[in-house]
């Protein structure tokens, strides 16, 4: 029996070969073929031009500036929320708190680009102008959508730092505020940054949520009420029709997130090492 | 909290404390930013799952409920059933193979086994893909390397990889906090490895690691960007596992995309909606059950 079960320990490290082989595979050569600097660098993407252009950094802004302005948002409204829930609300109300917390976490991505189409996007349009679907809008709603996340991992390195840091800052005459922010709030430093950077990785991957309201404009970011395409909404707006060199692009489109993401959950990986020590 | 007396001297009055705030007005600074922030959370919270239910259970009309899908009547009821099969195929997988490989991690593997580390790292690192990615190596591998098609198998296999790291976590957490006594009294009395660990071991563990797997029954009902380009986005009802079919969010994505079926697209959230907390409240309650042991 203990074959068994060691097999199935298996199946996880089969997951993850097959992964990034079948993604490698097929996504180099178009690579390779667009040329890795047109490719990474190319400001243009027009794949049914011809000559098609397939250059996706319009794309790689795109991502980099919504998942930007969600950590911004995000990260300080969840962490001055995870802040209280550690250290100043009292066991009956965390009770009631927590759970609200974790709604949000279990929300589906679709729900949220729902709310932002009928509530966000005309909201924007009527309050700042442009068409309302646009990096702003689009951040804001991954900024509520990377709360627990943010709010569950630093909630837990705050509680992990040892009650003595704050006692002694209390010792020493500082009120409550400051010994939770001055002394119980660096231990956790890096524990916190392990959740940024989970947030981060929450951020660039997510995908239908902003598809729905980003406006998928396939060009160089024109400014926080303009439309923008990130690399996951490039992968599922076109993966449809696409066929040869585009779908190439496309998968590799998908390689270029992954290794992102490779690097993001390295990172995370060696904070946690940190935290833990 | 038990507060004994001791303790209770050290207690502020709200005189007290507004005292000491007039004497430092950084820290009501800091306090009123941390309240505001928590407010802001709990709105937000409060707001959206409200304003989607109360627009949107008008429009859960018997109408949607129909078992034929037409273009004028957009129903969602071949989604649920999609819905079903995608969620009851992907824990036939994943659930066996996650309570395995803990089961190897936890009980069988020895410390500092270099092979359980690797298991880890994979683990972690199949949770950090984001779906869009499952959904293009699905398409690759089950789609078309083993001409799957575009069908529920290719979306079961797809989302089972999904949800196989969140199984083997919480199943480890699980088994990890059954006491060592449990093992050891099973030793004592003369049962083997295997014994200890299926009739001793695993039902001191059920609720937790059901926990788990009601969490990742959630996951697959809310799941959209995997599904795509495995499963799909065929609305009418599946004539097998081998024919395509969309998943409520799926069709939920489709709805909203489209623009033409808001009414219909608020019904959808609901239902999403409401799977969703009904499952969130279903796993806390077990998860509590683990704690209060």
């Amino acid at each position: 029996m203990e074959g068994v079960f060691l097999i199935a320990a298996l199946t996880s490290i089969l997951s993850v070969f097959l992964i990034c082989l079948f993604l490698f595979v097929n996504g180099i050569p178009g690579m390779a073929k667009i040329g890795v600097f047109n490719f990474l660098l190319g400001t243009e993407w027009a794949p049914t031009d011809s000559p098609a252009s397939f250059g996706i950094f319009p794309m790689i802004l795109g991502s980099l500036y919504v998942t930007a302005g969600a950590i911004i948002i995000g990260v300080s409204i969840g962490l001055f929320t995870a802040i209280f829930l550690a250290k100043f609300c009292p066991e009956r109300i965390h009770r009631v708190l927590k759970p609200a917390v974790d709604i949000l976490a279990g929300i589906p991505s679709v729900v949220y680009g729902f709310f932002g189409i009928v509530v966000m996007v005309p909201f924007v349009r009527n309050y700042f102008g442009g068409s309302g679907s646009s990096i702003l809008t689009a951040s804001v709603l991954l900024g509520i959508m990377i709360l627990p996340t943010i709010i569950g991992v630093a909630e837990s390195a705050i509680r992990a730092v040892p009650e003595s840091y704050y006692e002694g800052a209390l010792a020493l005459g500082a009120t409550h505020e400051r010994g939770v922010f001055f002394a119980v709030l660096p231990a956790a430093t890096s524990g916190i940054m392990a959740g940024v950077v989970l947030g981060i990785g929450r951020a660039i991957g997510e995908t239908m949520a902003v598809i729905l309201v980003a406006g998928n404009q396939a060009r160089m970011p024109t400014g926080v009420l303009g439309g923008i395409r990130t690399l996951t909404a490039n992968i599922v707006l076109e993966m449809g029709y696409a066929a040869d060199l585009h779908r190439e692009a496309l998968i590799a489109t998908g390689v270029v997130l992954f290794v992102f993401i490779l690097m993001i959950n390295l990172l995370f990986s060696l904070l946690k090492r940190r935290q833990a020590r | 909290m038990k507060q004994n007396r001791l303790q209770s001297i050290n207690d502020n009055t709200w005189k007290q404390k507004w005292a000491s705030y007039k004497r430092n007005p950084f820290s009501l600074l800091l306090f009123i930013l941390v309240l505001f922030a928590t407010s802001i959370t709990i709105l937000t919270m409060t707001f959206l799952v409200g304003y989607i239910l109360i627009k949107g259970i008008p429009y859960v009309t018997p109408d949607i409920f129909s078992w034929n899908y037409t273009s004028e009547n957009v129903s969602f009821m071949p989604a649920i059933v999609n819905t079903l099969i995608l969620v009851i195929g992907a824990l036939l997988l994943a659930a066996p193979l996650g309570i395995f490989a803990a089961i190897y991690l936890v009980e069988y593997a020895k410390r500092g086994n270099k092979l359980v580390s690797i298991v880890r790292v994979t683990a972690e690192t199949l949770s950090g893909i984001p779906s869009i990615v499952f959904g293009l190596f699905g398409m690759l591998f089950f789609v078309t390397a083993l001409h799957f098609g575009y069908s529920l198998l290719a979306g079961i296999f797809t989302v089972a990889i999904m949800i196989l790291p969140l199984i083997m976590r919480t199943t480890e957490e699980a088994l990890k906090s059954v006491p060592d006594i449990y093992r050891e009294g099973s030793f004592g009395l003369g049962a083997g490895k295997l014994r200890t660990v299926s009739c001793i071991v695993l039902p001191a563990a059920v609720p937790g690691i059901l926990a788990g797997i009601i969490l990742s029954v959630g996951r697959v009902v809310g799941e959209t960007a995997a599904l795509v380009y495995t499963a799909g986005t065929v609305a009418e009802f599946p004539k097998g596992i081998f024919s395509s079919g969309r998943s409520l969010s799926v069709h939920m994505y489709a709805l909203s995309r489209e623009g033409l079926h808001t009414d219909q697209a608020y019904a959808t959230a609901v239902m999403l909606l409401l799977m969703v907390l009904f499952i969130n409240w279903f796993s806390t309650k077990m998860a509590s059950k683990i704690t209060r042991k």
